[in-house]
């Protein structure tokens, strides 16, 4: 490529508040990192706990959905700002997953 | 662009990972991969989901009987681990801290290559009680997923040795920043479909 990128000097407080800002930003992370061993915790007892089916299966695979909001949304930084399409992207892939899952099991089963 | 231009952490751009045309390219086209392969797995848990437990009439080994959740548990937690210390290597990239970033970076290596060597314990256990690919439908599909998960979590480990030495000696720069960050994402779906993978898989194969 031929364009030289273009380089600036920050300045001190400018360097500061950045790495301050990256630091909160860490500790936002450790957060949603805790709340997922905990959704983890939660799926696991539940399973072991030994309660009926019908109640436990609907509630593990809501905490997996909102375990994976919160890789992508956090982990993956889908929060940011200009990410539009690359969340389009994802939707419609989420969007056939369902679809083909929805299919080869309704297929199966009836 | 020069591929060795050196910065330092007062000159480092705040999104470092697309601040070349280049870098934001290589975003786009990364996520569009993902969102692919997220309907990838998914075509391959409908054929998991469609085919448990099917196989030739008096088979032995179905899934309550075959998975246990101990191992499972403490596999889920050392990738959920390793997906934490990708995010500790690229809050280090974002600082431009070349050392800390590779040091993070070769504790998620360490912890994929844990993750790895026991889902081959696990497999290895299985054929030996029997329940080789081709020993019924519910098996192939079951190693199908699985196994496909297991080679993209092989695949992210050889990515990331393979940046990690090749960047050694040339630190970091927005040539190579992009490079760290799409292996660090791959990383993250990789414990996205996991997750799916223990929740669909092993505890709804527990419940029966």
């Amino acid at each position: 490529m031929a364009h030289d990128e273009q380089t600036t000097e920050r300045s001190q407080t400018e360097y500061e508040f950045l790495r301050r800002k990256r630091a909160e930003e860490m500790r936002g992370q450790l957060t949603s990192f805790a709340m997922m061993i905990f959704l983890t915790l939660i799926a696991f007892t539940a399973v072991a706990a030994d309660f009926s089916p019908y109640l436990i299966v609907p509630i593990i695979l809501l905490l997996a959905a909102v375990q994976v909001v919160l890789q992508l949304y956090h982990f993956m930084h889908l929060k940011e700002k200009g990410t539009g399409m690359i969340a389009f992207f994802m939707y419609s892939g989420m969007f056939v997953a369902f679809i083909t899952i929805l299919a080869l099991v309704t297929i199966v089963w009836w | 662009m020069d591929l060795n231009k050196q910065y330092t952490p007062r000159t480092w751009p705040d999104h470092p990972e697309t601040a070349t045309m280049e870098g934001k390219n290589k975003f786009v086209g990364f996520w569009l991969l993902l969102a692919a392969e997220t309907v990838t797995f998914a075509s391959l848990f409908a054929t998991y989901l469609a085919l448990k437990d099917k196989g030739p009439s008096g088979m032995e080994l179905s899934a309550s009987q075959l998975f246990e959740l101990p191992l499972v548990f403490a596999m889920t937690m050392i990738l959920l681990t390793s997906s934490l210390t990708s995010v500790y290597a690229m809050y280090h990239m974002k600082n431009h801290n070349f050392k800390a970033m590779q040091a993070w970076l070769g504790i998620t290596v360490l912890l994929g290559a844990t993750f790895l060597g026991l889902e081959i314990y696990e497999f290895n256990h299985y054929v030996h009680l029997g329940f080789g690919y081709t020993h019924s439908a519910f098996s192939a599909a079951f190693y199908t997923l699985v196994g496909t998960h297991g080679a993209h979590v092989l695949f992210g480990l050889c990515w990331f040795i393979a940046l990690m030495l090749r960047n050694a000696k040339r630190g970091l720069n927005t040539y190579n920043a992009p490079k760290f960050f799409l292996v660090s994402l791959y990383w993250h779906f990789i414990d996205v479909v996991w997750v799916f993978i223990f929740t669909v898989v092993y505890l709804m194969g527990v419940i029966g």
